[in-house]
This record gives structure tokens, sequence and C-alpha cells, in this order.
């Protein structure tokens, strides 16, 4: 197995609420709460759940966009959280990220090739910059004449793969991609997402891969995080995700998804989950997930289950749930 | 029940018109489901809103067609008989569920509005019905849910408002225009299963508009798929699902991961971008992406042609023809040829 690249440890980020600006924080939104991931070398990690879960925020914690309440992050085994203004600017070069949004997420007065020149510039490695900034644009099926274009004379798949060219300028080891093919059409997110395959390989990176949709991840991901207000619930290895998950929150999002087959579709049970999402500011007690968990007992209100080991078979299958279930309602292939 | 006829919906801009709806021919029934897939800008919120005669005009027109309605053609009605078709009869949500609530007024005040439009009776007994309506589209606690204003919904609540608001006139037919699109699939799934069990009780049709097959494969009776502003193929579920002759619907359906899938195949995209509205491609305006094309195609613009009963496809292959290009495809896939 591979050296791990990045660790998180026990990570969470509160965002306080405050009723006046320079008062004391009445609660806090706990948007990310006590997350623990691995990421080896090579690899890709899917991150899943509902909207609100807390992926964005801890993507941008890894990033370094906002610093974590609590906990640690490593990088190549150092810790990156105390480091300076310097070491900062430094690992951004090795960590980049792309972003859900290719309608915002590039400036709309800068041409293609500038965005893409951008971090090259930040680092002056200005030297055959034109050349570089060809590569790029070559790597990611454009062509050397879109480096004159502006943002709003390409499609949403084309804009994309500008984000994803001014991510690689700087030949980073790790991409953290939240939500890059989500805006897009059906029809063209596959072609981003052979594009991402075929960069990995080429160019050995190691994602995250952050997403809402299951089947995106399935294709992409080697091991999966989902997450359900603020915390993981079970982490595995994808095949195992895909064909025996056990957490009842899992099971419910597998079995959401509607399969674009009639037949499967109308023989298939789905797991129905009551009310709504919880506010992160007030989780519930106990296993967060007990207020729509149709299998709750009594004591998963009180006791919180940890995310760990649930079949001795399989150290790479993490379950935080105290009556682990494998279910019918989900599909797996063939 | 409801039949569009050769409908053609064209917007002037300044950099031209923009055939936004091509020539659309359809008929629903009572208590059936239509669903209406295509990609972004192909025309489907245009068509959902031409049937309400909701496209402002100008600069939208319509230079042909027929929306029937109990044998009305609603292109020629009144005003004031459009206002009454318009909730009474056809109803419809909308695509932005944040824009279609108003951010100022209680959730049941507008309810209570939209009964009172629709038929005169007291503010009690339209509160009456206000309750039945929420608790019709499961909202809990639905007293104390009139009093709360839309921010204190979340995303999947605002839509069951949406739907109490769009069933306040008792329609006949519900025109849904990607209404799950913003929200979690496991509230999609709530909303999906709200929909179906509000029509088994009603009766209504429905012509729900998304861009997920998956959600199509669930719900629809019938599928419309749209291209550049035409329909290109349409049938039943099963038809379009497993019979597809069209290679729009087909490389679209090849072209998704899906859970059911073993995810170490390559997915296999469709090549290229949607067709511009304005000046769309010559001959089959498909043809610049389509993986089956030949050099007629560059000069024919197929019509939909019958291929079994009820289901339709515009494309110049032959069944036969069709078939030999997809085993082809699909051995050079295998082969990894396909990029
Ligand atoms: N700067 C902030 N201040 C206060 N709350 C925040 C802030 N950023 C995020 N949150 C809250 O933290 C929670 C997690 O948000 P986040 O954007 O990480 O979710 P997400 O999983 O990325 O959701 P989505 O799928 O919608 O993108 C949400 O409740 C959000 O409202
Ligand atoms: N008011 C308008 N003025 C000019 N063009 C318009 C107008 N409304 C729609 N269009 C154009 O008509 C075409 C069809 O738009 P429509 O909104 O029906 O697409 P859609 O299929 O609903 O897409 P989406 O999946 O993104 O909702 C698009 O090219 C759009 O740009
Ligand atoms: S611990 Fe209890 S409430 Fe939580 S997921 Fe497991 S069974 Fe459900
Ligand atoms: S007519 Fe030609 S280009 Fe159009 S869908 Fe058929 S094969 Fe493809
Ligand atoms: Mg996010
Ligand atoms: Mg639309």
């Amino acid at each position: 197995m591979s050296e791990p690249l990045l660790e998180l440890k026990d990570i969470k980020m509160y965002f306080p609420i405050k009723e006046k600006v320079f008062k004391k924080p009445v609660n806090h939104v706990k948007a990310v709460n006590g997350v623990s991931l691995t990421v080896r070398q090579g690899e890709t990690l899917g991150i899943v759940g509902e909207s609100g879960c807390g992926k964005s925020t801890l993507a941008r914690t890894i990033v370094g966009l906002l610093e974590p309440s609590s906990g640690d992050i490593l990088f190549e085994g150092k810790s990156i959280l105390g480091y300076n203004k310097k070491q900062m600017h430094e690992l951004r070069r090795d960590i980049q990220m792309v972003y859900q949004d290719p309608y915002t997420s590039l400036n709309p007065r800068m041409k293609a090739g500038e965005i893409i020149a951008a971090p090259l510039k930040a680092f002056k490695m200005t030297s055959n910059l034109n050349e570089r900034v060809y590569e790029l644009l070559d790597l990611v099926g454009l062509k050397r004449e879109d480096a004159e274009k502006f943002p709003h004379q390409f499609s949403g798949g084309q804009r994309q793969r500008i984000g994803i060219a001014r991510a690689l300028a700087l030949n980073p080891k790790l991409l953290i991609l939240d939500e890059p093919v989500s805006a897009l059409d059906v029809s063209v997110q596959a072609q981003v997402i052979n594009l991402l395959e075929d960069l990995q390989e080429e160019l050995g990176l190691t994602y995250v891969f952050i997403a809402h949709d299951l089947s995106v991840i399935k294709h992409i991901a080697d091991k999966v995080a989902v997450m359900y207000l603020g915390k993981v619930m079970e982490l595995s290895d994808s095949d195992t995700l895909y064909h025996h998950s056990k957490h009842p929150y899992t099971n419910a999002l597998l079995s959401a998804i509607p399969l674009p087959d009639p037949e499967k579709e109308r023989q298939r049970q789905r797991i129905m989950l009551k009310g709504e999402l919880p506010s992160p500011a007030n989780p519930p007690t106990g296993c967060i997930f007990h207020t729509r968990c149709p299998i709750a007992q009594e004591s998963c209100k009180q006791h919180i289950p940890v995310l760990e080991e649930k079949d001795g078979s399989n150290p790479n299958h993490q379950v935080a749930c105290f009556y682990p279930q494998e279910t019918e309602a989900i599909v797996s292939s063939n | 029940m409801l039949e569009i006829k050769n409908l053609k919906t064209y917007i002037d801009t300044e950099n031209g018109t923009v055939k936004a709806v091509d020539d659309v021919s359809f008929q629903i029934k009572a208590g059936e489901t239509i669903c209406i897939v295509g990609e972004s800008g192909s025309g489907k919120s245009v068509l959902a809103h031409s049937i309400m005669q909701l496209n402002p005009s100008p600069p939208a027109f319509h230079p042909e067609g027929e929306i029937l309605f109990e044998g009305k053609n609603l292109l020629d009605v009144s005003e004031k008989e459009l206002r009454r078709v318009r909730g009474n009869e056809i109803s419809m949500i909308f695509q932005d569920p944040m824009s279609s609530l108003n951010p100022v007024f209680r959730v049941g005040d507008q309810l209570i509005e939209a009964i009172r439009s629709h038929e005169k009776v007291s503010k009690k007994a339209a509160k009456k019905r206000a309750l039945e309506l929420l608790t019709d589209v499961g909202i809990p606690d639905p007293e104390r849910r009139l009093h709360d204003y839309p921010h204190q919904f979340s995303g999947g609540m605002r839509q069951r408002v949406l739907i109490a608001i769009a069933l306040a006139g008792r329609p006949k037919v519900l025109i849904a225009d990607e209404p799950t699109t913003a929200l979690d699939v496991t509230i999609q799934a709530q909303i999906l299963e709200l929909m179906r069990s509000i029509q088994k009780k009603y009766g209504t049709a429905i012509i729900l508009i998304t861009h997920d097959l998956g959600v199509v494969a669930q719900i629809a009776d019938r599928v419309l798929v749209m291209y550049s502003g035409r329909i290109v193929e349409k049938g039943s579920v099963s038809d379009i699902f497993y019979r597809s002759t069209m290679p729009y619907t087909w490389s679209l359906l090849r072209s998704l991961p899906r859970i059911d899938s073993d995810a170490s195949n390559r997915l296999i995209p469709i090549q290229g971008q949607p067709s511009n509205l304005i000046d769309r491609p010559k001959g089959c305006h498909f043809q610049p992406r389509c993986p089956f094309a030949t050099k007629a195609c560059l000069e024919i613009d197929p019509s939909l042609t019958e291929r079994g009963e009820g289901h339709w496809a515009a494309c110049i292959l032959s069944e036969e023809e069709f078939f030999n290009k997809k085993q082809e495809f699909e051995v050079n896939a295998q082969k990894g040829a396909v990029k």
C-alpha cells in the first residue's frame, strides 16, 4: 500500500452564530464535527453526503482557506496547521482545488490563457510561460487558440476544463475537487470524468473528490466516506460500500438513487427517510442520525456510535452505528 | 385531454430568433405521467411555459401550432378564459422554488390566497382547505406552519408547499418543471412519492420535466426526449429505455455513470456541446455529435417516424442500420477505441 499523502485527524470546524457583531457567540454551526480520514498517494477518496453535511467546509480546511477549530492536518506526514504564510504559500503548489461552479469560479475579464497562467506567475515560474499554458490546454483537451478566449465564450464543460488546467499548472500532488461535474449536463459530465481519470493516471495525482451523486463517486473513487451532519457515518473501499453497505444512512441514500432502468426501478424497495435534516447548530444527541433512522433504538438517543470496523474480515470498512446491517433495498451491479 | 399540435415557440433576441420549441406534438390523458427529458437549453421550460401561455410575448411568438385543452385552442382564447384555465385546470410548479414563493408573506396567507383566487369561498373555508392541502402534501403540524415564512422551511418543505399551491384549484394537469433537481436524493424520493400518491388520489395528469433519466425511469408512463427544441424520440418508458432507435437517446443512456454497473468500465461520453438554438447545424441537428452520423445526415433533417405503436424517433437510420452501428460501436468501445 502506498504512503499516506493526506491525513485528517479529528477535524472540527465550528462557525460561531452571533446575535450581535461584537458579542460572544450564542451557539455554533458544527459544520465539520470530528472527521478523521487518510488519503494515500495515487488514490481517490470520494466524499458524499447531502447538502449541508460539511463537504465543502472540509475541503476548504484542507486547502487552507479555513483554519479548523480543532484537529490536525498532515500532508506528507507533516502537520500543516502551524505553517506560517510563506510555508502555506509553498504548500499551494502541492494542494490545489477545483470548484463546483464553472460559471463563477473563473474571472470573466481574464482570458483563458491568463487564468491558467496566473498561478505560474504567482510562483514566478514565467520562463516558457506560453509553452506551459499551451501544454496545459492540450492536457485538458482544449485548443491553443482557446487561450485567447474569455470564459463566457466557453460552454460549462469547457470552463470546467479551464478550472482543471489552472489547478494543474503548478504540478500539484493533491487535487481537491468540490463537485466538479455537478453543474454540467449529463452528456458532458462523462467527458470531464474521463479527463480526470486520464490525468490521474498520466500524472500520478491523488484526488479528494466531493459529490452528492453516489453514481459519480462509485465510478471514480477507490474509497468512499459518507458524511452526515459533519460526521463520517461509513468509510470503506468503494466495492464494499456499494455492495455491502451497513450504515442505515448509506443504505437509505443508495436506495433513494433512481436507476435509469424502469424495470429494476419498479421492482425496487425504497427506504424512505422520515423528516428533514436537523440543523447543524443543534445536532441530535447520541447518534446524530437517530431522528431519521428507520431502525433507531432508544439507546441511540443517548450513546454516540464511533466509526469503527464491524466485521473482522475487512479492516477497510468502518461504520458508525450500533446496529449495522446490510439490506436488500440497495442494488448492486448485475 | 391536453393535446399539443405542431407547436412552435420562437423568441426574438438581439442575436437572432431562438427556435426554442420547434414543431412539437404530443398528448396526455388523465392519470398519466409524461416526462420530458433533455439537456440544458433544449427547450423544456419554454415548452412548459408555452402550455400555460406564460412566455412574455413579445419576444416570444408562435408561428404555428395549437394547444388543445378539452377541445379549445388555448392560443385563441381570451385572457379571462386563460386565467381560469391556469391554476383551475392546468397548473405549474416552476423550476426555481425560491423565486416562486414570496418571501415577505406567510406561507398560509399565500396558500389561502391561491385557493381564493380559484374559488369564491370564505376565508374560513379557505383556511380549512389550506390545512387539508398541507396535510395532503405531508407537512407535519400544518396548523402551526401556516404562520411561518418561506425561509423557515427547508428546500423539501418549500417544494411541498408549492405542490400544495399548485393543487389548490384541483387542476386536471400538473406541469412540474424540475421539481426535485435542487433537492437531495432522499428528499427527492419523498417528493416523487408524494406526486404519485396525489395522482392516484385525484387522477391528475402530470407532465414532469427533468434531465435525470433515473427519475424518468422511476415515474414516467411515457417519455418525450428533446434535443435542440425538437422532440427527437417519444414512446413508452420501455420503448425509450429498452428499444430506443435514436442515437441521441441511446448515447445519453450509454454515458451515465450508474450505481448498478461495473465502475471499472470507462464512461462513453457524447462528444461536443449541445447545439445553439439560433444557428442550428445543417441536416440533422444532432449530427455534429452523433457517433453514428453518415454523409446523408449533413443534408437530411429527419422528422419523427413511427417505430412501433406509439414509439416515434427522428433519425434517418433504419432499425437494422441502427442496430449494426450500435454493435460496431460496442466492439470499438471494448477495444478502448472510443475516446
Ligand atoms: N462561513 C460559514 N459561516 C457559518 N456557517 C457556515 C459557513 N460555511 C458553511 N456553513 C454551514 O456549515 C454547514 C456545512 O456547509 P457546507 O457548505 O460545508 O456543506 P456541503 O456539504 O458542501 O453542502 P452542499 O452539498 O450544499 O455544497 C451548513 O449548515 C452551512 O450553512
Ligand atoms: N426569454 C428568453 N429570451 C431569449 N432566449 C430565451 C428566453 N427563454 C429561453 N430562451 C432560450 O431558449 C432555449 C430553451 O430554453 P429553456 O429554458 O426552455 O431550456 P431548458 O430545456 O428548460 O433548460 P434547463 O435544463 O437548463 O432548464 C435556450 O437556448 C434559452 O437560452
Ligand atoms: S446508531 Fe442507532 S440511530 Fe444511529 S444509525 Fe445506528 S441504528 Fe440508527
Ligand atoms: S440522422 Fe444521422 S446524425 Fe441524426 S441521429 Fe440519425 S444517424 Fe445521427
Ligand atoms: Mg458544497
Ligand atoms: Mg428549464
